[in-house]
């Protein structure tokens, strides 16, 4: 596994620091927005804008699971095969991010990434991009990151266990490395028709590339460790990737290292924990350090005054916005409706620490 | 006007306390139906009018580098203008309010945005969201009753420069956006007290020095260098658009709460104030402009003054959907929903500061007879000790 990706260096530096005195001088006659700002209106894809994408198509792989095809900004850098990118998009005007991953060839003509999301029930950004997301739409990208990627030179024999929309890295991983040729996939999904990327994996299978263990857990029930080891007998001889339930990976986790095997098993989790709200928690302020307890009635400004912490503030009614402060982490509760607004890890919400109660653990980047 | 407290027909003696805190219960019940509904809709309204902002600006300012030609003057000039107009107000104002950061685009939030106007965006949010929004219209307390340089109550002491008021704030709506920077900055208080040499202070002052660089080098430097031979009609189209940006903000904002029936309120009587009194102290503290679509969009919205006082923090475009409910509730309660059209907004507000240029009672008790010894009371109150002024004025006010 390799533990830093190498980036690419930025093409023609000489260039960019010319574009970039050129912009502070557009700026004079800009002021108090940035050239940026116009140059948005032309081109929100071009080279030193804010990364983007534009979706350029929608093919949908099962009853709840599409592939966007996402034209990324100039400044995209390639991405390594397995990794995932963080994606922003406007959710009933409200900007979400979430993590997906690249299932694109890195070979595409166009260039063109392309990453696999499959409709939770009752998810918010999920269904919007499965069944709400027209081409053209533009949409905010990171670059690529995570760790789940082949090493070099590529292992001989490799096992890779996936479950619904697990799949997708190995995707990424198996469309890239063509030289991966002593392959087992054990992959479980509901039925048949809901295995994603299913005729594909399917007709690597029918090659002989891959062989290809699926299980269907609506008549077959679930997949455990000591069934897989029994499917797959050499897997100890085999590197191992998996990425699906936390529950299937720390049960993998377990058998793997019971058999003394830990570091021939690499696994995935986009979210490694789920924000419950509660009432009240511990409430962290990262950069002064202070970390307190707040009840589920006490406003997180009121709290944090009382525990000595330097904070922003304004009216202390919810109207003049002086006290925002980002949400790194966790769950808060608007003391006025009610309302409960989550974040996770990147996602710094921006939060009015005067009306918003601790609903669960809060690190505030403050 | 006088404090309502003072008022011999108190508007809201009829209300109960809990009748109070019901308007209250109907006003929270407006905002959540807002909230409940805010979406892609009004997301999109936003980006839209941000790019129209965008679109009429650039082309203005490329109209004008041949503002040699007068057509192109007038038509960069016209053009110019409305984007400064839009942008400080259906823009900037409500972005800074917070009205939009529910969209969680960093672009287009009150923690980062910046503004075409003299004063920065963080200082004026202080002097205006924390200080104004939250006392509106609570003598000595909301600096807004009249920025420190008009007299707009009669409850606010009468000094002799008041009688130059008309003037001062003519002054003033030329130059309203170098006014509000000095306002935010609280330069009158500052210097009086002599404490211009406070560091904090300093540094507040730096960065409205610094913003005015940038604003000044734009319209009046760069943009009529790049006019070439049109650099003298392009820097007075400038200075024309903000002039006219000025003179519209200051009226709008004059329209808000300087309208004769506006209700103003004691020191002590917000202590302890409710949430529902908050709200019936928005209610009566503010005055609405009638007029057409376009007419709020360039008024930024303030044209629902009651509205946006009600909820500052909702989105603009969704004032215009509420009023109705608003306006029910103030007739359900005998409440006075004070609303009209802009000329008559302006020439109420208009008329309020000459009124108050002159000590209180001196116009009423004036008649062409005893205009001679009223002339001479007045420059003895104007000229004497504060003492005689107390002494004259109470002897005016007993008449």
């Amino acid at each position: 596994m390799t533990s830093t990706v190498p980036r690419p260096s930025p093409a023609r530096p000489a260039l960019t620091a010319l574009r970039n005195r050129a912009l502070r001088l557009a700026e004079l006659v800009t002021t108090p927005l940035l050239p940026d700002d116009y140059l948005d209106l032309v081109n929100p894809l071009r080279s030193g804008a804010a990364l983007r994408g534009r979706v350029e198509a929608v093919h949908r792989e099962t009853r709840d699971a599409a592939t966007l095809v996402i034209r990324p900004g100039a400044d995209w850098r390639p991405h390594v095969p397995g990794q995932w990118i963080r994606i922003g998009v406007d959710v009933d005007g409200v900007r979400q991010w979430r993590a997906y991953s690249l299932t694109s060839y890195l070979t595409r003509a166009d260039g063109c990434i392309s990453i696999t999301v499959k409709a939770i029930p009752g998810g918010k950004v999920s269904n919007h991009l499965v069944h709400r997301t027209e081409p053209g739409t533009i949409v905010q990208l990171d670059q690529a990151a995570g760790e789940f990627v082949l090493p070099t030179p590529a292992p001989a024999k490799a096992l890779f266990v996936t479950a619904g929309s697990g799949i997708t890295p190995v995707m990424g991983i198996l469309r890239n490395h063509p030289e991966l040729t002593d392959v087992v996939l054990v992959h479980s999904a509901p039925t048949a028709e809901d295995v994603v990327f299913g005729a594909e994996l399917r007709a690597m299978a029918a090659t002989g590339r891959i062989r290809l263990v699926e299980q269907h857990t609506e008549t077959a029930g679930l997949l455990d460790p000591a069934a897989i080891c029994a499917l797959v007998p050499d897997h100890a001889e085999r590197a191992t990737w998996a990425c699906g339930p936390v529950g299937l990976l720390e049960a993998l986790e377990e058998h793997w290292a019971a058999a003394g095997l830990t570091d021939r098993l690499f696994t995935e989790r986009f979210r490694p924990a789920i924000v419950v709200a509660g009432e009240g928690g511990t409430v962290s302020f990262a950069r002064s350090g202070t970390t307190l307890e707040a009840d589920g009635a006490t406003p997180i400004l009121d709290a944090a005054e009382e525990a000595g912490v330097l904070m922003p503030s304004g009216c202390r009614m919810g109207i003049c916005f002086g006290c925002v402060l980002p949400l790194r982490e966790g769950a808060v509760r608007d003391l006025r409706n009610g309302e409960v607004t989550t974040a996770a890890p990147g996602d710094g919400v921006l939060i009015q620490t005067c009306v918003s109660a601790a609903a669960g653990a809060c690190d505030i980047d403050h | 006007m006088t404090v309502l407290q003072k008022k011999p027909d108190n508007p809201i003696a009829h209300l109960t306390a809990e009748d109070i805190e019901l308007i209250g219960k109907e006003l929270d019940e407006i905002r959540q139906e807002v909230i409940d509904t805010r979406g892609e809709a009004d997301a999109a309204y936003i980006r839209k009018v941000i790019d129209v902002h965008r679109k009429v600006e650039l082309g203005s300012r490329a109209v004008l580098l041949a503002s040699g030609f007068p057509p192109a003057w007038i038509l960069g000039t016209v053009g110019l203008s409305v984007a400064k107009i839009l942008e400080n107000m259906e823009i900037g104002h409500n972005i800074l309010h917070g009205q939009w950061d529910w969209m969680r685009d960093p672009k287009i939030h009150s923690t980062t945005w910046e503004w075409d106007m003299a004063s920065p965006a963080d200082q004026w949010k202080h002097s205006h969201n924390e200080l104004h929004h939250t006392y509106t219209n609570v003598i000595g307390k909301d600096n807004d009753l009249g920025y420190g340089i008009m007299r707009v109550d009669e409850d606010q002491k009468w000094q002799p420069f008041h009688l130059g008021q008309p003037l001062w704030s003519f002054i003033n709506a030329c130059f309203f956006e170098y006014g509000i920077a000095a306002y935010d900055l609280e330069l009158g208080a500052v210097i009086a007290k002599k404490q211009t040499g406070d560091p904090e202070f300093r540094a507040r002052a730096k960065a409205v020095l610094r913003k005015i660089g940038r604003q000044v080098r734009k319209d009046y430097v760069i943009h009529p260098l790049l006019s070439g031979p049109n650099f003298v009609s392009t820097l007075t189209a400038n200075v024309v658009a903000n002039i006219v940006r000025n003179l519209w903000s200051n009226s709008v904002i004059l329209c808000g709460h300087f309208p004769e029936g506006v209700e103003t309120f004691e020191k002590k009587s917000i202590d302890g104030e409710t949430r529902g009194e908050w709200y019936l102290r928005q209610m009566l503290g503010s005055a609405n402009i009638s007029g057409s679509k376009a007419m709020h969009v360039m008024t930024g919205n303030l044209s629902h003054q009651i509205e946006h006082h009600l909820f500052p923090d909702l989105p603009s475009n969704r004032y215009a959907e509420i009023a109705p409910k608003v306006r029910d509730l103030f007739d359900r309660y005998g409440l006075n929903y004070h609303s009209a059209p802009l000329p008559k907004q302006v020439a109420s507000a208009w008329h309020k500061i000459f009124r108050l240029s002159l000590p209180n009672g001196w116009l009423e008790q004036t008649t062409v007879r005893n205009l001679p010894s009223q002339l001479g009371k007045l420059y003895t109150m104007a000229t004497g000790s504060p003492k005689v002024r107390r002494r004259l004025q109470a002897e005016m006010a007993a008449a």
